[in-house]
């Protein structure tokens, strides 16, 4: 087992929960304002193929992520009528939306299965550039990884150091309370979506314009299911899931460095390694009766004022 | 207001009642179709002439009637699987891991006891696929029993698991010589028998006489009534000596066992393999029909009906029209857009 082999599992790690990261980041706003949202996996589809759509058209890949962060704050906006001033269910309303995710990034991504297009540049991570260049290679990443972590740092700065994050817990929290204390729940969750959207449809974007450099149908693969449990794993906290994200995507990292060990692990057991230790702190959690969830989580408000 | 419009409209409310649903239906529909075919337009495909397509293939054709009843099984199966529990209560999202639970237990069975004759090796299978879910479905309805975690988190976190487990066997042992990611083709005695010189196959029979046990056992039995008291209030129904906790479980399980019972007639029935990722959100589909038809069984047999038209036409549009398949999933997405949203305009205006 050399060094070479261990970091360039983490670098690989680093790469694939980038983009996990940001919708979990995302998907942490829409919960701690009370909407679970099943739909990121078709609002991340619809993203993704946007984005790497007009980063062809244009060859230019910024153009295409600021698209894909638009389209998922926009997408994310059928949600938010649905589920805040139509009152609909939110696991249905999220689920809806993930099947028209599937079909309207089929349409849009059509014709763009194994284009190319222009790679964002990779800067090298400050101290290693001196590295042997097999070393070196494995430190250069691009500006959407290197921001991930200032953007975690920013939205726990938002949700807990601010007037706005704390408007936006007590709707998650009780949004009548919230209501009669002179905050307005759905303008502050129309807030929360189009936030979020926008993360998850940076993360999308990282993810087919930066990370794979391709697009292909379904190619998401359940990310937008993985952040939902990864919001649940971090305890609703945008800085655990930091940790989180690296957990989820490393554990098939974490497979090739028992292989090359000699250990032979199947990575799909692996991968459900995470799935098992959320399960397992859940559990644990509800035996000691400490509840992180927001306490309106995937309620209706029926308030009627807009 | 009210009280004025109430009088008025008592003579015939009745037949207002039944009219006014069916303008809303008509209603619902029309705006769906329009906005598909504004997507099919902007795609460059002449929407006319694709819901021509869609329609005279699946409701004027024999082969494609038989078509949607063939994709409408396993979603009747799922969609029952998701109604049963919230009649206690309960919020089962895990119909898509139950399903791949299912499929793996049943194809277990079908390998293993591959030289059995059909008429035991069948049974095998089945009771395998519904034990499958049920074991899927057991480790929610005990959490929840226990007043550890919400079934709704646990079914979620569960769906994305069973794939992962589907997949560890197919890749690591099932795998056909030829392929890496699906068995071999089944035996004959191991696929369920076909009827009508078509695709139907014996589940579908199996989900419709379900469906009839489900709305028997609602109607007619004393747990469909002790049921209907969890439903109404859990802490009361404790009070009153009905086991809550027991019959979380036990529904839970049953739940899992029909969600089960789908997986296993998909592999035993529709492909006769058993291919790693096979399912790309029946079970999903399931949760919407049952939610969209308020768990009542004849309207999941309606919701189900239509929302397999959609689907098998979407299959044909493929090969007419040259649309990805998964586009289909826009027109039944703003269908479910509809049904959510809950126009106005369209709600019935005489309260």
């Amino acid at each position: 087992m050399s060094l070479l082999a261990i970091l360039g599992v983490l670098s690989s790690a680093i790469f694939s929960g980038t983009s996990l990261l940001y919708t979990t980041l995302g998907e942490t706003l829409h919960q701690r304002a009370g909407i679970v949202n099943l739909g990121l996996e078709g609002i991340m589809l619809i993203s993704a193929a946007t984005g790497y759509r007009v980063a062809v058209e244009t060859g230019n890949p910024y153009i295409g992520i600021l698209v894909a962060m638009i389209v998922g704050g926009l997408t994310n906006m059928i949600i938010g009528f649905l589920v805040v001033t139509r009152k609909a269910n939110q696991l249905a309303s999220g689920l809806a939306t993930m099947f028209f995710g599937f079909g309207l990034s089929a349409l849009i991504g059509r014709d763009y299965v194994g284009v190319r297009i222009t790679p964002l540049p990779r800067i090298p991570f400050p101290g290693t550039a001196n590295l042997p260049l097999l070393f070196a290679s494995l430190f250069r990443f691009d500006f959407l990884i290197y921001l991930v972590i200032p953007v975690a740092v920013l939205i726990w700065w938002l949700l807990f150091r601010t007037r706005w994050g704390l408007g936006l817990r007590a709707v998650g929290e009780n949004a009548d309370t919230a209501f009669a204390s002179g905050r307005n729940p759905f303008w502050i969750k129309y807030q929360a979506l189009g936030i979020g959207g926008m993360l998850a449809g940076l993360g999308a974007a990282h993810l087919s314009i930066a990370y794979t450099m391709n697009w292909s149908q379904f190619m998401t693969g359940g990310r937008g299911f993985i952040a939902v449990a990864l919001v649940i794993f971090s305890k609703w906290h945008p800085l655990r899931a930091i940790g989180g994200a690296l957990l989820f995507s490393g554990a098939v990292a974490f497979q090739l460095m028992l292989q090359s060990s000699g250990v032979r692990v199947s990575p799909f057991l692996l991968d459900t390694i995470p799935y098992l230790i959320t399960l397992l702190v859940l559990i644990i959690w509800g035996g000691t009766r400490k509840h992180a969830a927001p306490a309106s989580l995937g309620r209706v408000y029926q308030g009627g004022q807009q | 207001m009210l009280q004025k419009n109430n009088k008025v409209d008592q003579k015939n409310s009745k037949l207002d009642k039944v009219l006014n649903q069916v303008l809303r239906y008509v209603g619902m529909v029309l705006i769906v179709l329009i906005l598909f075919g504004l997507i099919l337009l902007i795609s460059g495909s002449d929407p006319i002439k694709s819901y021509q397509d869609i329609f005279s293939y699946t409701l004027g054709s024999r082969y494609g009637f038989t078509e949607v009843i063939v994709s409408m099984t396993p979603v009747l199966l799922t969609a029952l699987a998701v109604a049963l529990p919230t009649r206690v209560g309960l919020i089962n999202v895990g119909g898509e891991g139950q399903l791949y639970m299912g499929a793996c237990f049943a194809t277990w069975g079908a390998l293993t006891f591959s030289h059995l004759p059909g008429w035991v090796l069948l049974p095998i299978m089945i009771l395998l696929g519904m034990l499958g879910g049920a074991v899927w479905a057991f480790i929610p309805g005990l959490l929840k029993s226990l007043g550890l975690v919400n079934e709704t988190i646990t079914t979620l976190l569960l769906n994305s698991v069973a794939p992962m487990i589907v997949a560890f066997f197919v890749y690591g042992y099932w795998h056909s010589p030829m392929d890496t990611n699906k068995t071999a083709m089944f035996v004959p005695a191991a696929r369920l028998p076909r009827f009508f010189n078509s695709r139907i196959d014996l589940s579908f029979f199996i989900a419709l006489a379900l469906l009839i046990l489900f709305w028997l056992l609602l109607k007619y039995t004393r747990w469909g009534m002790e049921m209907k008291a969890i439903l109404g209030n859990a802490q009361a129904a404790k009070r009153n000596g009905i086991p809550i906790n027991r019959y979380w479980i036990i529904i839970m399980c049953a739940g899992g066992a029909i969600a089960g019972l789908a997986g296993m007639a998909q592999v035993s029935g529709f492909f006769g393999v058993l291919m790693a990722g096979f399912s790309r959100g029946v079970g999903f589909m399931g949760f919407l029909i049952s939610w969209m038809s308020f768990g009542d069984p004849l309207a999941i047999f309606i919701t189900s009906f239509v929302i397999s038209v959609i689907m098998t036409g979407g299959n044909y549009l493929q090969l007419t029209v040259g649309l990805p398949f998964a586009v289909i999933n826009i027109l039944l997405a703003f269908t479910l857009f509809i049904v959510l949203a809950k126009p106005v305009f369209l709600q019935r205006k005489v309260a």
